[in-house]
């Protein structure tokens, strides 16, 4: 990251040129560690939030009786939809054959390892009894999809870690470890595998994630009926984030091409992915309407709930439910269908932008808004602020996920395309597509 | 070999469904069953900054009243026994919570407890509270703490069990005696016994001709939100009809003014 320098300055000390890959320029050692810096501080204020909840408690937090769930919940709901963007990109590559996915497959794979072991990590600071997570697997629970999110959420790390190694592996200076190449070499044998698991794990704790809402017939705000057992929003939450991983794949290379200064990926890669997402998101938004009608007229009236009465409490108005669906759902999905056949760059990115930004709506709704509802006919309405523990022991995990994307794509090669691209730069303007990114 | 003798076999033990049922009308928000419940379950009493939030209160007393009026009514709020379809008890990922075959009562197993909160989440009635802090008593005041209850550690969930370790201590005595059964009235939970107007009548439910089951069965009886379809065990009573029609509410209605005991 921060190479913008290389073709500033004259000939920057490249002190650990010996790690980085072949046939790409990455910025100075001083200005790398320039750049990591300011995160290295923010983990470590990070760490002393999380370790001031696992030495005293949860009373650090603004969590209460009522707000149960709060910022670390909703977050991991979020950054789990978006790290969807592995699985998904996986079963394209691997099962359905989409080549053009290979461009960003092993980023993909890093950015869900980071969000899913970061969501994993946070969790461990927000359970009471952390030291008791082997319980669920002692004593589980099969009605739960709690233990159902656990099973699936640690067997999917688990696979994500071993399509991570290869990519380590890969490193100039470790693949010149033969047992090490040897070994890469079997488990890349193994990855259609490996990326069918992953597929079918993640498929099941994405809908898990929804069902842990849905099934909460003692809220009716979040309550859903479905098929068999599993709610409406278990289908929900996988076509969610499904059509939200390819979009935040987008914005994350986009990003990782304005930092680094290189062109990464082809721009019909951008447009494959931004055709995906929004075919997927054009999906969920009429899914998502069919669901919220069948909720307002049927479900909620059911448990004694009238239509339009969870929107009554400000903040939480009515506008709540318009910006999930019309300006982060169905506007993004057109803008993204549009902008895939034609249309300049940053249009892809804003609806990407936006798409990403729905989830994160839809994850908050069922988080906090099913919590601040009273239930009980004379309770009240409740509202929550996160403090600075929380918003702190997030953003160390946020600092973990920069520093070892930052590490991963300075000495690993992160996005195929990247040395290729660099040549034709090199070459000349007239080689560039419309829609790439670069400069 | 000489021939082992027999061993019999004892008479299964009567299926019992403990419930209560609140007389809204007699009750004066005292707070009597709140601190009755608190010092028989070894409740501590946190530290200053433990407020309504974060306060451990097995049973909360509202406040409520009617708009543009007077009228007020205290309706005390504590596990509800969910016998039906019982919410915290099918989300609980590691089965601390489990609903006793044999008495109805919802049971909650702090030392299984990951403390992941989802119970809470699920409950309607938001009957369960999580010990944020570590358990403390000022110096001293451990010896009055009672013996047949084991104070919960930080971060795991509690809540009412309708004073359990008094069913055990009940049914000790019975055995003692001879008998598996428990009569009548043997075993209450505290805040029934702390109540000085006597607006809680607590019992067997499944006993058609225990006070409990008549009280639940007349007209004025009531349950919050029934229609979610939980079978709550405790009832509710009272001759005025603005409170009964509050049941028949869903949510809060956004003017509706609360304030809490």
């Amino acid at each position: 990251m921060a190479d913008m320098a290389v073709s500033r300055f004259p000939e920057p000390a490249v002190l650990d040129k010996g790690w980085i890959p072949r046939g790409v320029s990455r910025c100075s050692t001083a200005q790398f560690l320039g750049w990591l810096s300011p995160w290295v501080a923010l983990l470590l204020l990070g760490l002393y939030a999380g370790w001031m909840c696992l030495r005293d408690g949860l009373y650090h937090t603004n969590m209460d009786h009522r707000f149960v769930f709060g910022l670390w919940i909703f977050l991991d709901l979020a950054i789990i939809a978006l790290g969807a963007g592995a699985f998904f990109s996986g079963f394209l590559f691997y099962i359905l054959r989409w080549h053009e996915m290979g461009a960003v497959i092993r980023s993909a794979v890093v950015l869900g390892f980071l969000c899913y072991s970061g969501a994993v990590v946070v969790l461990m600071v927000d359970v009471g009894q952390p030291l008791r997570a082997w319980f669920t697997f002692w004593h589980p629970n099969t009605h739960s999809m709690l233990a159902e999110v656990t099973f699936c959420i640690t067997c999917y790390l688990i696979v994500l870690s071993i399509e991570y190694l290869p990519l380590v592996l890969k490193n100039r200076k470790l693949s010149q470890i033969p047992s090490f190449l040897v070994f890469e070499f079997q488990l890349h044998k193994v990855m259609p595998v490996l990326a069918g698991v992953g597929t079918f794990l993640s498929f099941f704790h994405q809908g898990s994630l929804g069902g842990l809402f849905g099934v909460m017939y003692g809220r009716p705000f979040a309550y859903r009926e479905g098929f068999g057992i599993w709610p409406a929003t278990f289908f929900l939450f996988i076509l969610s984030a499904i059509a939200a991983g390819p979009a935040f794949l987008m914005l994350t290379t986009w990003l990782t091409e304005k930092i680094s200064g290189h062109r990464l990926v082809r721009g019909s890669v951008y447009r494959l992915m931004a055709r995906t997402s929004g075919v997927l998101l054009t999906a969920y938004v009429f899914f998502k309407c069919v669901d919220t009608v069948i909720w307002l007229n049927s479900t909620s009236q059911q448990a004694g709930f009238r239509p339009w009465e969870f929107y009554a409490w400000a903040p939480f108005g009515s506008w709540v439910l318009f910006l999930e669906i019309v300006v982060l759902g169905l506007l993004p999905a057109l803008i993204l269908l549009r902008a895939s056949e034609e249309g300049p760059r940053r249009w892809l990115l804003c609806g990407a932008a936006l798409a990403c930004a729905g989830i994160v709506v839809n994850r908050l709704v069922f988080t906090i808004q099913t919590l601040a509802l009273p239930t009980l006919p004379f309770d009240e309405f409740r509202t929550y602020l996160p403090n600075w523990v929380e918003v702190a022991t997030f953003l160390g995990v946020v600092a973990y996920a920069v520093i070892v994307y930052s590490l991963s794509f300075r000495y690993l090669t992160l996005f195929p395309q990247e040395k290729e691209l660099a040549r034709a730069t090199a070459r000349g303007p007239q080689q560039e597509e419309i829609h790439v990114s670069g400069r | 070999m000489a021939a082992q003798a027999k061993i019999p076999t004892p008479p299964p033990q009567k299926q019992r469904r403990y419930g209560m049922v609140i007389d809204l009308d007699r009750c004066t928000g005292c707070g009597a069953c709140m601190t009755a419940c608190a010092v028989e379950n070894n409740v501590p009493s946190g530290p200053p900054e433990a407020d309504e939030r974060k306060g451990i209160n097995l049973m909360r007393v509202f406040t409520v009243r009617e708009r543009n009026s007077r009228r007020t009514a205290f309706i005390p709020i504590l596990c509800m026994q969910c016998g039906d379809r019982t919410p915290c008890e099918t989300v609980c990922p590691q089965q601390a919570v489990e609903v006793d075959p044999l008495t109805g009562i919802v049971e909650q197993m702090p030392q299984r407890c990951l403390g992941c909160r989802y119970c809470m989440a699920a409950c309607p009635y938001q009957a369960r509270t999580f010990n944020w802090w570590d358990p403390a008593w000022p110096a001293g005041m451990e010896t009055t703490l009672n013996p047949g209850v084991a104070p919960r550690m930080r971060g795991v969930v509690e809540k009412c069990d309708l004073c359990h370790s008094r069913l055990h201590a009940a049914e000790d005595r019975a055995a003692a005696e001879g008998r598996r059964d428990l009569n009548p009235g043997e075993y209450v939970p505290a805040c029934v016994e702390a109540c000085p107007t006597q607006a809680i009548v607590f019992g067997d439910l499944a006993d058609k001709a225990s006070e409990v089951s008549r009280l639940a069965a007349q007209p004025e009886s009531f349950r919050w939100l029934e229609r979610l379809g939980t079978g709550p065990k405790v009832y509710y009573r009272t001759r005025r009809r603005w409170v009964r029609d509050l049941a028949r509410q869903g949510g809060a209605a956004p003017n509706q003014e609360v304030t809490r005991g």
